[in-house]
């Protein structure tokens, strides 16, 4: 069984705290990703589990052996997992079947069992018919299959793969994450991912933490609960295109912006007069005329599939999308300046006095 | 799943290999250049600064300090218009068969420089030598056209031999350097010249600056070229001043202290030089890395290109071909003075050093199995001391750190030394007049080359490669084993022959250290001039010149054909 | 009278044609994009018309003005052209100051020091870089810099801007607010753009017309919308957004998906390619609904995957499969259930 306990697991260097005091269970069999900025902790705290890294505080267990606390530490060639890195790291001097091989040979396995095992590995990952080459000879993706083969065949019970993905062109990284989910799921192991990416998170994850950069979880939960349910601005900014639309409160009404529209949605709960409407361009209907919020489109972009446009509503600002074909069909090429309406679908309410917005969660 | 282990055992072995590492720089390098400063700065018991200031105060050793100062300078500055002006020719004119000559003017670097000037001296002494005398001869000039035994004398040998440092940095910038920084003068109007004046020249001083402070360094330290063309007319730098005394005074306590304190000037400014160095290739370096490769735009020369092609070869054939052949002829004389004629010539002195001359014959046997020593002793430590330095993350890494800098900034003489200091029987050992001591000085000498060659190739092995064996489970030891060591080869492949190639032809050190039965060939052939036996030291210098010629070739089509494997 | 014009551009590098025969002319102010895959000839096509590649056979004309023509011996040195032009990995000057760096053409054209200064601190100031003026290149940002090449550019007052992918070495974020930006500069300063890059949507943003190139061949030259509405060929609707291609072939006067069913009723290709025996059927994974009438594809829901904005189906369709997106709010089927699939804008290749 591999589940991974961490219990208030802190790690400094010199004066500077990267994560302090981090409790966290990985359940046993699931894809649990760990998303964040750069420079949140997160490669640190699966650098901790492997083993290359020591916490300065606090205990990590995997299953039911204790394997770093303050006194003792398993060193990450007894802690029998995989890990496959974001540079690859396929050792160039060694073939394919030797790459995959090493763990094996290292475990003292008879030859003949050693060469089905790889094969069967190699076949697992498509790499068919490559085994005799050398990593030099293959692309980037293939490396990278490589590294997962040479993870898994020792049957791991856990894998960590930090960033694997990142190194990869866009095409071959959309069909990478959703493989490497197939293969989760068939050999029912637990995965420990990390990435920047919210849309590889998204993807392949049964549970997510969001961390933020002070290495601080600010929320776990499965991708639909992060996504539509976010605990703070952070998150939602975190997790995809946010629209943050300005709304102030002059007694008990609501307004947009510095116009005279009400704002039309159920109203926050809280004492503040700046509001914030948070909302994904998704959550945006947008036509010429109608019921709705009064606006203009300052600024329309065609990018191909979609229509991009920047909406002005009584000085705040919001964007979103629409199919192109929709937009075609349902007359909806707006050009510079038209005047529009807006209606939106749901929307979160933060405090404007604690918004962070999206530049500030990267940064 | 094993029990968790100690933390002890983690930090235990790193531990070994750290303590390993810095005992090796301590007892070779360290110890001695301590011994130096001690030496020179502590008499009679006590901090001694009089002392000192009055050893410099000699007009002896205060005209050696002026002469390196001054033979330095010049020579730092004609390398440095000379490699630029080549570096330039070659990487953004179109002349012809730029490829073969910037090969070739890469050739200085693996000729030693003291036969160089041997091969000048037949050429250019005042009055033997054959230009000069072919001038006398039959131009009736009156006198010598050209005195080789003299401060520019010095220099021109020294400019031929070092300007490499300074051609093979600005051509690696120019090389390097993103042509659209060029282009993007151009489309604003530039012309070519107006380009290379306020555009390329500026982004490439840095990488002028940081060679001619190379060369500087190189030229304080140097010994061989003053030692066989300034001795003759009493000049004097450093370098030979600590031989000249060391030498006649058989180690008497004044010329210890006199080579202490000139050498501790030597390692001052050595280390000062670096640091600039450093100051200059860290601060001023632009970020001029191409990220598009597009060719250069490349100079039409036009009228030019032929008579620069000429202007390339004749520079060739003075510099390089010339000498070389010098060397061959005159060792191939009955005796020196003699006219080339076919009765004059013969293959006997050859034969005689390879074959039936004791001196030679052991020199030779001497230079070669020291050299092999060395270089696999220092391979080895190399590896060792680069791995922790590059790769480990243990605590007392910075004082090996500062150790690993310290090979850098101490010159041949000052090892040499620093070595009679420490190994003479004081501390117990003595390896006087054994060839242990001149090992003992050549690992010394030779570890910076091999710090940099090793810890190159380190650097190129990401730390996820030995991370994901120790996640494979391999031991640290087994990493190392299986992952480490075969990725480095090459690096210490190169290690070992930056090594030992440079051996065969050592002087610096050997000089000051050999005993009748362990001169190296370097040595021989130095002696040999001294004493009068012209014919014989340039056919000795002739074999070290096939010896090492033949030895780089090897390599570079050893090193091309692993290069083409990968 | 069109401003730029190439006629019959060729370039070879050895046996290997880079360009093949291009043809096209921008007007006074426009804005014209060449798009394609790296190694499609676009840099290099931009690399004749600013003068650092030499063709191998055309003329290009700027105005009235020859510009190059190997057939006639004639070439302008770049620094002849006067043009505008940034390049990708930004090449400002290290060495010079921000001012000295958009200075740099006006003191080559000897202009005079008011002017300079008048012209220079205009440029500045259309690129917000008024406060860095004194600065060194070296301590701006990645966007800082290519203000700074695209300053130096416009210190001339060019009438034809060069764009070499400007923006590809910059984050996502600024990437977007520069295209904003030069838009701004354009249209402020009047200047044409021939403008290269690799990514369909910043081309689609940006241009008035549009130029695909692949393997150094002209595939379509047109308006963003009529790139994406109606791409020329295959190539050119696979390199706009994401795609899909079915197989199909055509047997016994029926059509049916290889290694599948028969298209359904209505489902067919125009009279124009008729003749062919095997044709793709492309479609674009947003322009897919999910449908319960009768005459429409039969699939099976082989993975669904929700990624925030969208949820992403994977449909099989016998052995070949079609990628589906929805937006999050629409209702779709679960994953291992059948569907059925009303292609929104079929579009057939032979």
């Amino acid at each position: 069984m591999a589940t991974i306990y961490l219990k208030n697991v802190s790690r400094r260097y010199g004066q500077r705290s990267v994560l302090d005091g981090l409790t966290l269970t990985v359940n046993h069999g699931e894809c649990f990703t760990l998303l964040g900025p750069s420079g949140c902790g997160k490669t640190v705290l699966l650098r901790l589990i492997a083993g290359f890294e020591q916490p300065t505080a606090g205990s990590i267990r995997i299953g039911d052996a204790l394997v770093a606390d303050a006194s003792a530490h398993v060193p990450p060639d007894r802690r029998d997992l995989g890990v496959v890195f974001q540079e690859y790291a396929v050792w160039p001097h060694m073939s394919v079947f030797d790459n995959v091989g090493y763990p094996l040979k290292l475990a003292k396995t008879p030859k003949e069992e050693r060469a089905d095992r790889v094969m069967e590995t190699i076949a697992l990952v498509n790499l068919h018919s490559l085994e005799k080459r050398l990593p030099s000879e293959l692309s980037g993706g293939q490396q990278q299959r490589v590294a997962l083969a040479r993870a898994l065949v020792g049957k791991p019970s856990l894998m960590l793969l930090d960033e694997p993905l990142s190194n990869l062109d866009a095409n071959l990284r959309e069909e990478m994450r959703f493989e490497i989910k197939e293969l989760q799921r068939k050999l029912n192991i637990t995965v420990m991912y990390v990435t920047h990416d919210q849309e590889i998170a998204l993807a392949i994850s049964d549970r997510i933490a969001v961390m933020d950069t002070q290495g601080r979880i600010r929320q776990i939960g499965s991708p639909e609960d992060i996504f539509e349910k976010p605990v703070d601005s952070f998150v939602f900014s975190f997790m995809g295109v946010a629209n943050f639309l300005q709304v102030r409160r002059e007694g008990n009404e609501f307004f947009v912006g510095k116009g005279g529209q009400r704002a039309p949605w159920d109203r926050p709960h809280g004492d503040s007069l700046a509001w914030v409407a948070a909302f994904r361009p998704s959550d945006v209907v947008i036509r010429r005329d109608g019921n709705g919020l009064k606006g203009r489109v300052k600024r329309a972009s065609f990018l191909g599939p979609v229509m991009d446009y920047l909406v002005e509503i009584d000085g705040a600002h919001l964007r979103t999308t629409v199919d192109t074909h929709t937009a075609v069909a349902n007359n909806l090429m707006f050009d510079d300046d038209q005047p529009c309406v807006v209606g939106v679908r749901e929307v979160h309410w933060f405090d404007a006095d604690t918004i962070q917005s999206a530049g500030e969660a990267w940064a | 799943m094993s029990a968790p282990v100690r933390k002890k055992f983690f930090v235990g072995t790193a531990g070994i290999i750290l303590f390993l590492s810095i005992a090796v720089l301590v007892v070779f390098v360290a110890f001695p250049v301590v011994l130096i400063l001690f030496n020179a700065f502590w008499t009679k018991g006590a901090f001694n600064l009089v002392d000192v200031a009055a050893v410099l105060r000699e007009p002896d050793t205060y005209q050696a300090l002026l002469n390196s100062v001054f033979i330095a300078g010049g020579t730092t500055i004609g390398s440095t218009i000379i490699g630029t002006f080549f570096a330039w020719l070659v990487t953004r004119t179109d002349l012809p068969y730029k490829n073969f000559m910037k090969g070739m003017f890469l050739v200085p670097f693996m000729l030693p420089s003291f036969i160089g000037a041997l091969a000048w001296k037949m050429l250019l002494s005042p009055r033997a030598g054959y230009i000069n005398r072919l001038f006398m001869d039959y131009f009736g000039f009156d006198g010598p056209v050209f005195n080789i035994y003299s401060y520019y004398g010095i220099m021109a040998v020294e400019v031929m031999y070092l300007f490499p440092f300074v051609f093979i940095q600005v051509c690696g910038a120019l090389e390097r350097m993103d042509p659209t920084l060029e282009e993007s003068a151009r489309i604003s109007g530039a012309g070519l010249f107006t380009i290379t004046r306020r555009i390329t020249i500026p982004l490439v001083l840095p990488s002028i600056l940081s060679g001619a402070l190379l060369i500087m360094l190189y030229s304080m330290a140097h010994f061989g070229t003053v030692a066989v063309l300034g001795i003759e007319n009493g000049i004097f730098n450093i370098p030979t001043l600590i031989y000249e005394r060391i030498h006649q005074s058989a180690g008497s306590f004044a010329a210890i202290r006199t080579g202490t304190v000139l050498a501790t000037v030597l390692v001052v400014s050595a280390a000062f030089i670096i640091w600039l160095q450093g100051k200059v290739l860290g601060k001023g370096r632009y970020q001029i890395i191409a990220g598009k490769s597009f060719r250069p735009m490349e100079l039409k020369l036009r009228g030019l290109r032929y008579p620069l092609l000429i202007l390339c070869l004749a520079y060739i054939g003075f510099t390089i071909v010339l000498p070389t052949v010098v060397i061959f002829m005159v060792g191939g004389l009955k005796t020196y003075g003699l006219p080339f004629t076919m009765e004059n010539l013969s293959l006997d002195n050859y034969k005689f050093i390879l074959f039936d001359y004791k001196t030679t014959k052991d020199a030779i046997w001497n230079s070669v199995s020291l050299g092999l020593s060395a270089a696999v002793i220092t391979m080895f430590a190399g590896v060792m001391i680069s791995y922790v330095i590059v790769k480990m993350k243990v605590r007392g890494k910075g004082i090996l750190e500062f150790l690993g800098m310290l090979p850098f900034s101490v010159p041949g003489s000052v090892i040499a030394l620093g070595v009679i200091l420490a190994w003479s029987g004081k501390f117990g050992v003595n390896l006087y007049n054994t060839v242990w001591i001149i090992l003992v000085a050549y690992i010394a000498r030779y570890m910076a080359f091999s710090l940099k060659a090793n810890s190159a190739a380190l650097e190129q092995v990401h730390d996820s490669l030995i991370e994901a064996a120790r996640a494979c489970g391999a031991s640290m030891w087994q990493s190392l084993r299986d992952i480490v060591l075969p990725l480095v080869r090459p690096g210490m492949f190169a290690a070992f022959f930056l090594i030992f190639l440079p051996s065969l032809r050592e002087l610096t050190v050997s000089i000051m250290l050999y005993a009748p039965t362990t001169r190296t060939i370097g040595v021989a052939i130095y002696t040999l001039n001294e004493d009068g036996e012209t014919v014989m030291s340039a056919a000795l210098a002739g074999i070290a010149l096939v010896i090492i010629i033949t030895g780089q070739t090897l390599i570079t089509g050893l090193t091309g054909a692993s290069v083409k494997a990968k | 009278m069109p401003h730029v014009r190439l006629v019959n551009v060729t370039k070879r590098f050895g046996t290997v044609t880079a360009v093949d025969n291009l043809n096209f002319t921008i007007e006074k102010g426009e804005c014209f994009s060449m798009l394609g895959p790296s190694g499609c000839g676009k840099t290099t096509t931009l690399r004749m018309v600013a003068g650092f590649e030499n063709m191998d056979d055309g003329e290009v004309y700027v105005g009235d003005r020859l510009l190059s023509s190997p057939a006639k011996n004639f070439y302008l040195p770049p620094e002849k052209r006067d043009f505008g032009m940034v390049f990708q990995a930004f090449a400002v000057w290290p060495h010079l100051s921000v001012y000295e760096n958009v200075a740099f053409p006006l003191r080559i054209r000897k202009v005079n020091s008011a002017e300079l200064h008048k012209r220079v601190t205009d440029a500045l100031t259309a690129t917000n870089l008024l406060d860095s003026a004194s600065a060194s290149p070296d301590d701006l940002s990645g966007g800082g810099k290519q203000r700074v090449a695209l300053a130096r550019a416009l210190a001339i007052n060019p009438d034809v801007m060069l764009l070499d992918e400007p923006l590809s070495s910059l984050d996502p974020h600024l990437r977007e607010e520069m295209r904003f930006e030069i838009k701004a500069l354009q249209r402020r300063y009047g200047f044409c753009i021939i403008y290269v890059t690799h990514d369909q949507s910043e081309a689609m943003a940006l241009s008035d017309r549009i130029l695909v190139m692949r393997g150094g061949v002209a595939q379509q030259i047109d308006s963003p919308l009529n790139i994406y509405a109606n791409p020329a060929n295959r190539f050119v609707f696979s390199f706009i957004g994401l795609s899909n291609f079915l197989e199909v072939h055509k047997a016994n006067n029926a059509y049916r998906l290889a290694g599948g069913d028969c298209l359904p009723e209505g489902l067919a290709p125009p009279p124009a390619l008729a003749g062919h025996e095997r044709l793709s059927l492309a479609s674009r994974p947003a322009e897919i609904e999910f449908s319960d009438a009768p005459n429409v594809l039969r699939g099976q829901v082989a993975r669904k995957a929700y990624l925030g904005e969208t949820i992403d189906y994977l449909v099989k369709l016998g052995e070949q499969s079609l990628r589906v997106q929805k937006a999050r709010h629409s209702p779709g089927p679960e994953q291992g259930t059948n569907c059925g699939l009303l292609l929104l804008r079929p579009t057939w290749y032979a």
